[in-house]
């Protein structure tokens, strides 16, 4: 390790700093708070919201949101290893994982009343958390925090389900050596708003294994950082978005290397299907990597893959990689979206392939990737199952 | 024993100055054993009649009829046309990215044979197959004809041609692009299928030379959207010596 970038460009000068014990931010110079107050009302033309329909936010930016109802957490299958506490504001563990960069979150931040605390130790049997919606027409704030213990190897299923509208703070804090994989679950009813951060914290050898399934919902806008508070750490965070006529689907991911010796691979997939007459099928996903001067031998990749399936279909995609030191182990970022093409459907059904099948054939296989990381089979196949459902409806 | 009966068929694209008209009553027959090479310069509107005979939603029929064991061929979509047993090999097979070969492979003959194949004897078929054409065994695992060379693609067109078996399959083009030993790979592999049963091909090339791997029973030489003269194996010999001057009064630029 050496604290001095050599050939470093003028320009880039400054992020030396950032090899300091306080790390300067930098994509990374976003601001942070966990005071709502300290943000100002986005008006929907700020970078990190240009993408997003204000309108359909139900207030949760503009404090027009009473954030007065409750979002229930329950938590099934917590054996040997799992503790699971609710906890008040004052808990002194709040808030190790992250702090909120967006007005929603510090919304989230300053209204939730009591925050639930799972904390993983050992190798517990896998966990699921459901978090319900508070009700059709309703805000709500809530709160949670895993946390796993020196080298506990836990799975934890985060399911979001239910109507309304929900602002929230996800934490995740691993402890040194410890290795967890986390399924997240999006799948509201079709008034469903939810505005998430999450903040994945990892220790010194950590282990992460995230994976995403976004399905429900009027608008879904999940925030995901990662930071390593020690070397070592590995994050791989994949997801899939089956985005269909007027659903928003936004994906925000920042990776934050500032620690050498880390690891992080990203890869989301995407797809759309619209319809004429109701707003675009839209999916954002913007995918920063930051590799701070002090991060050498980083090893990252970024990679986003959209299917448009039909017209009235947007897929938004921006990856950016920022790197501040030359000593690395690898950085890359990709973003492809392509179209189901009428060539595509006529091959397959020139074989004697159904249309429907054909098109179910292509969702899936495009899917596949995704979804065999998720290793509890009857999670596995009931999302298959909500997949295949989707594209019924929707479907030719 | 299959017949495939075109009558009069004319077939037209849609262009930037209105409907542009391609073919100008195709008279055909195919019977079940037969094997009919159609000959004829660029733009003649050979493949047209391929595109057109599988149902590409891109070529409209203006006239005539298809049909195939009497049935009409024109009121079915593309996948009822395949399960029917009509096949096409395609001069540019389409990539499908995302699906496996395997994965598309076992849909297709699922979809002909009206049943999912036994698993067990399935692998077998089509590693037997796979090998028979020179294929890696790697293959099943890629996406449908991603990334693959022209030759690959063209060895996967004759691969579902022996997998699906259908009464009557037009290859369009399938030597072009062809090195010797990928044209008698695949030449092979095509006569293994009219050896195999009682079925019709209809060979569609600009070239001769995939006529001296797969005898044709008819040699019919195509100009100006239609058939303009028909003969035995001996027609191409002739075409190979003095080309399609003879033929290209009639024929217009027609893709």
């Amino acid at each position: 390790m050496t604290d001095v970038v050599s050939g470093l460009a003028p320009e880039l000068a400054g992020a030396n700093r950032g090899a300091g014990l306080v790390p300067v931010a930098s994509a990374g110079e976003r601001f942070t708070s966990f005071d709502v107050d300290a943000f100002e009302v986005p008006g929907g033309r700020e970078e990190n919201w240009r993408f997003t329909p204000m309108k359909r936010l139900r207030g949760l930016h503009d404090g027009s949101a009473a954030l007065d109802g409750t979002a229930a957490v329950e938590v099934a299958g917590a054996g040997e290893g799992v503790t699971v506490e609710t906890v008040g504001r004052d808990d002194a563990r709040l808030g190790e994982g992250g702090t909120p960069a967006d007005r929603i979150a510090a919304a989230a931040w300053s209204a939730f009343r009591e925050a639930t605390v799972v904390t993983l130790d050992g190798t517990p049997e896998p966990v699921t958390i459901t978090v319900a919606g508070p009700g059709e027409g309703a805000t709500a704030a809530s709160h949670l925090q895993l946390r796993t213990k020196p080298h506990a190897e836990a799975t934890v299923v985060l399911e979001h389900r239910g109507s309304g509208a929900l602002a929230d703070n996800l934490e995740v804090v691993l402890a040194d050596g410890s290795r967890l994989t986390l399924v997240v679950t999006e799948e509201w009813a079709d008034d469903a708003v939810h505005v998430g951060a999450q903040h994945f914290s990892l220790g010194r050898d950590a282990t992460l294994r995230v994976t995403s399934v976004a399905l429900g919902g009027d608008l879904v806008r999940i925030s995901p950082t990662v930071s390593y508070r020690g070397p070592g750490g590995d994050a791989e965070l994949v997801g899939l978005g089956y985005a269909d006529a007027g659903q928003h689907l936004e994906q925000r991911l920042l990776v934050d290397h500032a620690v050498p010796n880390c690891t992080s691979n990203v890869l989301y997939k995407n797809a759309l299907q619209g319809k004429e007459g109701v707003p675009d099928a839209h999916t954002v996903w913007i995918g920063d990597v930051l590799i701070r001067a002090a991060a050498e031998n980083t090893q990252t990749f970024e990679f986003n893959r959209n299917l448009v399936l039909t017209q009235h279909a947007r897929a938004d995609s921006v990856p950016n990689l920022e790197i501040e030191t030359g000593e690395i182990a690898g950085a890359g970022h990709a973003s492809a979206t392509g179209r189901f093409d009428d060539e595509q459907l006529f091959y397959l059904q020139s074989r004697g392939i159904p249309e429907d099948v054909a098109r179910r054939l292509v969702v899936r296989g495009f899917f596949g990737e995704i979804l065999s990381r998720i290793t509890l089979p009857e999670l596995r196949e009931r999302l298959e199952a909500a997949i295949e459902a989707e594209l019924a409806v929707t479907g030719a | 024993m299959s017949t495939l009966e075109i009558k009069d068929l004319h077939v037209s694209v849609a262009a930037e100055d209105g409907a542009k008209e391609i073919l100008r009553g195709v008279d055909l027959t195919i019977r079940g054993g037969e094997t009919h090479a159609i000959m004829g310069p660029n733009g003649s509107g050979k493949s047209t009649l391929a595109y057109a005979i599988a149902g590409h939603p891109k070529y409209e029929i203006t006239g005539g009829e298809v049909l195939l064991d009497g049935e009409d061929v024109l009121a079915m979509s593309v996948d009822e046309r395949a399960r029917a047993g009509l096949f096409l090999a395609m001069q540019y097979p389409v990539e499908v990215p995302g699906v496996s070969m395997a994965n598309f492979l076992r849909s297709a003959a699922t979809a002909v044979r009206g049943e999912a194949p036994k698993l067990r004897t399935w692998v077998k078929e089509v590693k037997g197959a796979m090998s028979e054409l020179d294929i890696d065994p790697d293959f099943a695992d890629r996406s449908v004809n991603e990334g693959f060379s022209g030759g690959e693609k063209k060895r996967h067109e004759v691969l579902q041609l022996s997998l699906l078996k259908p009464k009557i399959a037009v290859l369009d083009e399938t030597d072009s692009g062809l090195d010797v030993d990928a044209l008698r790979v695949v030449s092979q592999g095509v006569n293994r299928y009219r050896a195999a049963g009682d079925v019709g091909v209809l060979l569609i090339t600009h070239y001769t030379r995939i006529l001296k791997y797969i005898t044709p029973d008819v040699v019919h030489v195509f100009a100006g959207g239609r058939i303009v003269e028909s003969g035995g194996a001996d027609l191409a010999n002739e075409l190979e010596e003095n080309g399609y001057v003879k033929y290209g009064a009639g024929a217009e630029a027609a893709s």
